[in-house]
């Protein structure tokens, strides 16, 4: 079993269009896992059928009870999260850790495990898929990446797939690291703006850390095509092979706007798309 | 006062409306918390860098000679950044979020914390704009004590916080304590999608908010019934423009080359102020 993780540094490149589509070109061979845990998309082109459904417990959270606490305030003092204000928790910023439960001589904290939201093994008609619905503000852990992923080796596994495609998110953080660590390639989506250069730059550095290999896209390499040669360059100085180029296409939008992968529609990005998936191919 | 710049979804615009916003004004502090891929600075090419200072965390040391093995620091430690073996503790920087609860559960008073960097505050000037970024370590997983310290050198009348795309913790970290939150999206499906999330955490947070269309014509229209629906305000639309992209591309700020769109976002500031009071 092969693992192939798309991700970008900068957001908004076109992750989630490319691996909808490389999900249509791998029909049948692959595990489609949603890894852009905060800010899933990719459900809305593949529009999956749920036929299994876990519950993602994140990291605890300290509650007070109001008929215990005798109001000292050494739970706030001693919080490092900023999370409790007015002898209450903010689960928004409470990171689980247990120090105000440790510090109250009155034993008014207690620990509780937290639903964060769901995660799912579904069908879609190019293949299986394992996604998530993460409740909004809930922390975006490894962890819920690493359960995204596990379940979608084991849908592999027990189907016979070769592959396992997963959709990462933006940034070089938490998430990105969990959505890396073991894949047999990470397909790095950039753009040929400078703030694409910036983070491309950085995000290499991070694969090449983890020391992954690495492929690189770069999406709408028309837009301006002296930053995307400046692109080219810096992957033949780091030996990254630049995967494939697609051109501005306004099919994209138009086929996210119908929720298909813009392969099904056709055009210049499609063909550049299928070009990139026959490199793919190669290292698979 | 504070407004931050934030989206859900990656690659609506954050930086382009924090830039412009900020070239539009005078005296503004321009803070940049997307502490992973940092770029707002790169729009500003004449910066000159005031100064660099180091983010670290706390990490837990043990001295061996008082440590007994007893395991109380790695019972609490509920991120499992340490492990006491028979002849010694193992401590995992990476996975410890610096709570400082080894150090209290410690009977020994054998553990106590050392620093750990991951990453550098930038603070740097271009003409009337303070511009300040975090940028995280390479191969650094935590974001938010980062950049709770990049926000906590907002200290101007006005500061703009850029913040990471996404709708958790390192989105909650950098627009908690905003005065508004404008949301900046696209036109589309991804980006209805993921500013219907964003929006429901602000609402968690009680933080005022409006919204600013990028990109407008491309996709469909279901973003502005979608507002009008829920009665949430929609500040200012940028039309989907060649000439707009290409500016950013080369990291031009484009109001500077199409200064009547400075108006524009002295206007978008007035409407903020009275949304947020």
């Amino acid at each position: 079993m092969k693992q192939i993780a798309v991700i970008s540094g900068k957001g908004g490149t076109g992750k989630t269009s490319l691996a909808a589509s490389l999900a249509a070109l791998a029909r049948g061979r692959a595990v489609i896992a949603d890894c852009d845990v905060d800010a899933p998309d990719l459900h809305l082109i593949l529009r999956p059928v749920i036929k299994e459904k876990r519950e993602f417990l994140g990291i605890k959270m300290a509650v007070i009870d109001p008929s215990k606490c005798t109001l000292c305030g050494s739970c706030e003092e001693h919080c490092r999260f900023g999370a409790i204000s007015d002898h209450a928790v903010n689960p928004l910023l409470c990171e689980g850790c247990g120090v105000c439960k440790l510090v109250c001589t009155a034993k008014a904290v207690g620990m509780v495990d937290r639903l964060s939201g769901y995660a799912y093994i579904s069908q879609t008609r190019f293949g299986p898929m394992a996604h998530v619905d993460l409740f909004p503000g809930e922390e975006a852990s490894g962890k819920l990446v690493a359960m995204i992923r596990e379940m979608a080796r084991e849908t592999a596994a027990s189907e016979n797939l070769e592959l396992v495609l997963i959709d990462g998110s933006p940034g070089i953080g938490c998430p990105v690291i969990a959505s890396l660590t073991g894949v047999d390639l990470a397909l790095v989506v950039t753009e040929p703006t400078i703030s694409g250069v910036r983070d491309l730059e950085r995000v290499l550095g991070v694969t090449e850390h983890f020391q992954i290999k690495t492929a690189v896209c770069i999406n709408k390499y028309d837009l301006n095509p002296d930053v995307s040669s400046r692109i080219e360059d810096i992957c033949r100085e780091n030996s990254i092979e630049v995967a494939g180029k697609l051109p501005f296409d306004q099919t994209v939008v138009e086929a996210m706007v119908l929720g298909e992968p813009v392969v099904q529609l056709g055009g210049p990005a499609a063909e550049g798309i299928k070009e990139l998936w026959r490199a793919l191919e190669t290292y698979l | 006062m504070i407004i931050s710049i934030a989206s859900g979804k990656g690659g609506t615009g954050k930086t382009l409306v924090a830039t412009s916003l900020a070239a539009s004004l005078d005296m503004v502090q321009l803070v940049d918390c997307d502490v992973e891929e940092p770029n707002a600075y790169l729009f500003f090419p004449d910066r000159e860098l005031i100064d660099v200072a180091k983010c670290s965390v706390p990490v837990p040391e043990v001295d061996e000679s008082r440590c007994t093995k007893c395991g109380a620091c790695s019972d609490f430690c509920s991120h499992h950044a340490l492990a006491v073996l028979p002849g010694q503790v193992l401590i995992f920087p990476e996975l410890c979020h610096g709570c400082g609860g080894c150090a209290l559960a410690c009977p020994e008073k054998a553990i106590s914390e050392g620093s750990r960097p991951v990453g550098e505050i930038f603070r740097a000037r271009s003409g009337k704009t303070e511009i300040i970024w975090g940028e995280l370590r390479l191969g650094e997983a935590r974001t938010t004590p980062l950049i709770r310290a990049v926000k906590g050198m907002a200290k101007g009348e006005l500061t703009i916080v850029d913040c990471p795309p996404g709708t958790s913790c390192s989105m909650v970290e950098a627009v908690s304590g905003s005065d508004f939150c404008l949301l900046v999206t696209e036109p589309t499906p991804f980006g209805l999608y993921d500013l219907d999330i964003a929006l429901k955490v602000l609402e968690k947070m009680k933080i005022p908010r409006g919204v600013l269309v990028n990109k407008s014509g491309i996709g469909d229209k279901k973003v502005y019934q979608y507002l009008e629906n829920k009665g949430i305000p929609l500040l200012m639309e940028i039309p989907m423009s060649r000439r707009v992209a290409e500016l950013y591309s080369r990291g031009t700020i484009f109001v500077q080359e199409m200064p009547e769109w400075k108006d524009r976002f002295r206007g978008l500031l007035k409407n903020i102020k009275e949304l947020a009071s």
